[in-house]
């Protein structure tokens, strides 16, 4: 696994072995942190491979191939990926509005974008549910139009889109604050439209932020429960999240069942927590002229 | 802006204003607005209602277990945040990035999930359970339990704002003091610290608003037994579940508040750490 860390080291290794380590506490932080790792992550990680692994291939395979539970995986997938499809939109028109332009409000705005991630979450769901239900201020307005949100998968992607807004905004602000105005300048004065030039200049150097910002939301989204299940309305098949159907396992006391399927959820994030850290890295790299 | 100014991209008043206009019109509708209603509902039997609705018994005893969770939680994950940061920044062994990569795990595992761990293990048919329970030790449906699950799931937070920094700042002053004869306590009091301090501060402050509010991983591992194991955010669910429509954001107007003022505090500390 520390097959990242092994490429430059032989060159370093020489020069802190030759010195021996000049800081104190090496020993000290280094047994803190795996004790503490050791005890709050890995042991209760093990402890639900063991759980799901022991109780056979055939049995799992039959709990977590379940067609509610398909149902869930499917409508959580795709609210997920709705929602941070909008938030790549609204983040990058926030970031870009953000760092662009000055006017009025805007220090305001700008802290107001990390209210999401700030809001606990139960808060978060009820405050949505409610805005969105029937006689409720955007509820009262949408059924006009015919558009019901509340107890539809559509409000599971408006609670999924809010919690995860501060994601690509985030991700793509420091990028757009150091980018160098000299090509986008030249192309401008040479008479080129605002669109062409960003879509030749300024996306280029922009989408990988972008991307890294709406996979970030993307897992979030996933995992999200707090916010989602009061405005779900929660019947099965059709607006079930994955985490509420571990939930409704758990509620039945069907253990084995609860952890085959969190240990489908939690090895997707793990692998997707891994490919976010890896692009992140190599696109860091290439940031820094590497 | 001494330079004289070239157009850029967006630069006319009309894209301007249509941008700015767009983002404002999305910002208050997304975000705003669920604010205001908030404090609407909470305040919507007015004043004396509402805090008829804070000082109900079992709205207290939410808010005292609350708390106890943050008083728990956060001291605990501030040391090990500030520990696991002094190592990965200023030593380099292998297996480094791996313990980078590992902090991050309770950010991408769902809340629920988190407390079903916790459950596997320390539930009454668990490994650990088990053997604690032949002392009679019951942790989970306790309030012991709502504290692990906590520390799970905001342990990165404090680590997470201090890597970037430390590793920015590097450590020559550290080894200069090393040098003139300090001790690490000494290192860690007059240097490391004072440089830290803004954005220790910011990771405790984030660490503390989800320890109050977190509710998925605590709700899998609480049992809601009112007046016993019923966090804030789980009371807020309860009351809303009862139809108590304005008991419920009465309690969530405190978690709003506790959103709010960290929000405040990262404005100042990032406005602190631009004066350095």
């Amino acid at each position: 696994m520390s097959t990242t860390d092994t490429s430059g080291r032989p060159a370093k290794r020489l020069s802190t072995s030759g010195t021996k380590r000049v800081l104190p506490g090496f020993g000290l932080s280094l047994g803190i942190s795996l004790f503490f790792i050791s005890l709050v992550l890995l042991l209760p990680i093990t402890g639900l491979v063991i759980r799901a692994g022991g109780m056979g291939w055939e049995q799992f395979w039959f709990v977590v191939t379940d067609p509610r539970v398909v149902a869930s995986y499917k409508v959580t997938a795709l609210a997920a990926l709705a929602a941070s499809l909008f938030n790549c939109v609204f983040g990058l028109l926030m970031a870009w509005v953000l760092v662009r332009y000055e006017f009025p409000g805007k220090r305001f705005l700008d802290a107001i974008m990390d209210l999401p991630f700030a809001l606990p979450t139960a808060v978060a769901g009820i405050t949505l549910a409610t805005l969105f239900s029937e006689n409720g201020w955007y509820g009262q307005l949408l059924s006009q139009i015919g558009i019901e949100v509340a107890f539809t998968p559509l409000g599971i992607v408006i609670a999924m889109a809010f919690t995860s807004v501060p994601f690509v905004v985030r991700t793509v602000q420091p990028v757009l604050e150091e980018l160098a105005p000299e090509d986008e300048e030249a192309a401008v004065s040479l008479g080129a439209s605002d669109a062409t030039v960003f879509r030749r200049i300024l996306f280029p150097t922009l989408w990988p932020a972008i991307v890294t910002g709406g996979a970030l939301s993307f897992a979030r989204s996933l995992g999200e429960y707090g916010a989602v299940i009061f405005i779900a309305g929660n019947s099965p098949y059709v607006s079930e999240v994955i985490s509420l159907m571990i939930f409704v396992r758990l509620e039945e006391y069907d253990f084995p069942a609860a952890s085959a399927i969190a240990a489908v959820v939690m090895v997707t994030s793990l692998i997707l927590l891994l490919v976010i850290n890896v692009w992140q890295g190599r696109y860091l790299k290439r940031l820094n002229g590497g | 802006m001494a330079t004289p100014k070239h157009r850029r991209v967006g630069d006319s008043p009309m894209v301007r204003r249509l941008l700015i206009g767009t983002a404002v019109l999305l910002t208050v509708l997304l975000l705003f607005m669920p604010l205001v209603l908030i404090f609407v509902q909470a305040l919507s039997e007015g004043w004396a209602g509402y805090a008829g609705n804070i000082l109900d018994d079992y709205t207290l005893d939410a808010i005292g277990l609350t708390l106890v969770v943050a008083l728990m939680t956060v001291p605990l994950n501030m040391v090990f945040g500030v520990f696991l940061a002094w190592l990965v920044t200023r030593f380099r062994f292998p297996g480094r990035k791996v313990l980078t990569t590992l902090i991050d795990i309770p950010f991408a595992v769902s809340p629920v999930v988190a407390g079903l761990l916790y459950l596997l293990l320390y539930g009454s048919n668990g490994w650990a359970g088990q053997w604690l329970g032949e002392y009679d030790i019951q942790l989970m449906f306790s309030w012991p339990g709502i504290v692990m699950v906590t520390v799970f799931v905001t342990c990165p937070f404090v680590a997470r704002e201090l890597i970037p920094l430390m590793q920015q700042q590097g450590s020559e002053e550290e080894e200069a003091g090393v040098v003139l004869g300090a001790s690490g306590w000494q290192l860690f009091r007059r240097i490391t610290l004072p440089n830290i301090r803004w954005a220790l501060l910011y990771g405790v402050i984030l660490t503390n608003a989800r320890a109050v509010g977190e509710f998925g991983a605590v709700s899998v591992v609480s049992g809601n037994i009112r007046g016993e194991t019923n966090t804030l955010p789980l009371h807020v669910e309860l009351l809303y579940q009862d139809y108590n429509i304005v008991g419920a954001f009465a309690a969530a107007s405190l978690l709003a508040a506790i959103a709010l003022l960290t929000l405040v505090a990262k404005a100042i500390v990032e406005w602190r750490q631009s004066r350095v």
